[in-house]
């Protein structure tokens, strides 16, 4: 409980930021709807190649100009930040004792490892949660503030929310695991914006290319916004993927975690 | 009673060896010495005993259980100073010292507060704002607040100024004569001499000596200089006489045996001064290095 409430309180100002970035990027987004809505842009997106369309995550059936249509595309988006953020602690909580030359304090204290990184996860799942309900909350307020007089399936923008946790699992369960294989992570900004955007960038390729090889591979498939909000429901033929790859980076994360020589400097 | 049983404790990482066979008891209520220089293995030896390192072969025993199995509990009465302190940066003293209280199953409030002030430490400031010395000082502080049965200190004097050292050695003692069993580490052979009852030698990873400090000293040479003039002529090449330097002005040696066969040969010499003293443990420990 100690170790969780000091860690809660190291991402303090984590939390802070990310929890208003995140809202704010898709709220300021979602407020240009009214002017996207008109029959107009639809013949100007009409215009564009399918595959154009399909990199960015947009589902013909479902046009910009449909209220879901351009959560959807937004979506998309915001989900970029909240993959770096949840990679972010993943790579971080447990190495940053080595790199910052902690580990001799804490390991040698009366706590099995297994605690500690028990402590550690919930912890960051406590932040990314806090995190997730207020992007919960600004896509609600977004929506229904800068709807344009359409009416919403509130039902299917929220089993969209509901995968929120997780897609945060996902990236923080990876980066966990390849943290307790690799000897250092030297910067871990730049690999969780690498996991992050990188995965991003094979789910889009993926969907230009309609080639399921890559959508196996990166949760940007699994929970991709224009397949929810049309279907109303999780892909399942793509989900348990997801929830494989997070038990066994989790099972991983045990595993190695738990037998890592912590060398002196 | 044994606190620490080291059985055949091995540790290579990867084809680099860290530690080898390692066998040596250390009894309660003993201060043991660990020595050997930089890289010869006395932190990889002491990191398993709590569980930093894990080993290839053999185990550590603390209070008579296996130090890897049993970790948590084992550590829980063991009080660690590493040699090099890091702690979090933006933290108060006054914080990290109550978080690092919080992992023990007793009140360690009032000691805490009595090592700070026999410490000198001053709790408000931040850690980043501490120079080296005070990190060490927080570092003492946290190792010792739960007033611990095994006190493993490894090169725990670098930074600190002589007079800190010696309220920091005073300290030790009487943890020591409270109960508490030490292991410390060092490169320095004096701190040791100073502090310990037995030593052991560690050199490339394996122990190559175990020694009583009392005995050996006792047991052992005296260190004579005598300066003067025209000394350089080899009379002190006697038997028990070793590293004979010599000079026109002044001849040193080690001798081992009757002095008054020194007195002697002194006295019929033309001497200036006449210095007779007990051999550092560096010296008598020079030849394992050699």
């Amino acid at each position: 409980m100690n170790i969780y409430k000091f860690e809660l309180g190291m991402l303090k100002r984590s939390i802070l930021i990310w929890s208003l970035a995140i809202p704010a990027f898709f709220l300021f987004y979602v407020s240009f709807f009214p002017m996207m809505s008109g029959e107009d842009m639809n013949a100007i997106f009409e215009q564009f190649p399918e595959e154009f369309m399909a990199f960015f995550g947009m589902n013909p059936d479902l046009p910009v100009s449909n209220i879901l249509g351009y959560v959807s595309l937004t979506y998309g988006m915001i989900q970029i930040p909240m993959a770096i953020q949840a990679s972010n602690y993943g790579f971080h909580i447990l190495s940053v004792e080595e790199r910052e030359l902690t580990a001799d304090f804490l390991l040698t204290k009366p706590i099995s490892r297994v605690k500690i990184l028990v402590a550690k996860l919930l912890a960051a799942m406590t932040s990314l949660t806090i995190v997730n309900f207020t992007i919960c909350v600004a896509t609600i307020l977004g929506t229904a503030l800068f709807r344009g007089g359409q009416t919403v399936n509130w039902g299917v923008i929220f089993v969209l929310l509901s995968t929120n946790i997780f897609f945060q699992l996902f990236f923080i369960s990876v980066g966990m695991f390849i943290s307790t294989v690799v000897k250092k992570i030297p910067s871990v900004l730049s690999v969780s914006m690498g996991l992050g955007i990188g995965l991003y960038i094979v789910s889009s390729l993926g969907t230009m290319l309609s080639s399921t090889v890559f959508h196996i591979i990166t949760p940007y498939s699994h929970f991709a916004p224009s397949y929810i909000l049309v279907e109303g429901t999780y892909n399942w033929s793509l989900v348990w993927i997801s929830f494989v790859i997070i038990t066994l980076s989790l099972a991983g994360s045990y595993f190695f975690y738990t037998r890592r020589n912590i060398a002196s400097l | 009673m044994n606190v620490i049983e080291f059985n055949n404790l091995t540790k290579y990482y990867g084809d680099v060896k860290g530690c080898k066979n390692i066998n040596f008891k250390v009894k309660q209520g003993e201060i043991f010495g660990f020595i050997g220089p930089n890289g010869a293995g006395k932190s990889t030896t002491i990191r398993t005993m709590l569980s930093l390192i894990y080993p290839t072969s053999g185990s550590v025993t603390i209070f008579g259980k296996d130090a890897i199995e049993f970790g948590p509990e084992v550590r829980s009465e063991i009080g660690y100073l590493p040699s090099e302190i890091f702690y979090y940066d933006k933290m108060k003293v006054e914080d990290l010292l109550k978080y690092s209280a919080s992992f023990y199953d007793r009140d360690c409030t009032e000691r805490m507060y009595e090592l700070a002030e026999i410490m000198e430490l001053d709790l408000t400031r931040k850690i980043q704002d501490l120079s080296l010395g005070n990190k060490k000082k927080v570092g003492i502080v946290q190792g010792l607040l739960h007033s611990p049965k095994l006190i493993i200190l490894d090169e725990p004097t670098s930074g600190l100024d002589p007079l800190m050292q010696q309220k920091f050695f005073q300290l030790i003692k009487e943890e020591n004569s409270m109960g508490a069993t030490v292991l410390f580490s060092s490169h320095i052979l004096s701190e040791v001499q100073q502090l310990c009852d037995r030593v052991a030698i560690i050199k490339d990873g394996e122990i190559i000596s175990i020694q009583d400090i009392k005995a050996m000293k006792e047991d052992t040479y005296k260190k004579f200089t005598f300066n003067g003039e025209n000394l350089n002529d080899g009379k002190f090449k006697i038997e028990g006489v070793s590293n004979l330097s010599q000079t026109n002005s002044q001849v040193t040696f080690f001798f081992k045996g009757d002095v008054n066969e020194i007195i002697k040969i002194a006295a019929q010499l033309k001497l200036k001064d006449i210095l007779v003293e007990e051999p550092t443990l560096e010296e008598i420990f020079m030849h394992y290095y050699e």
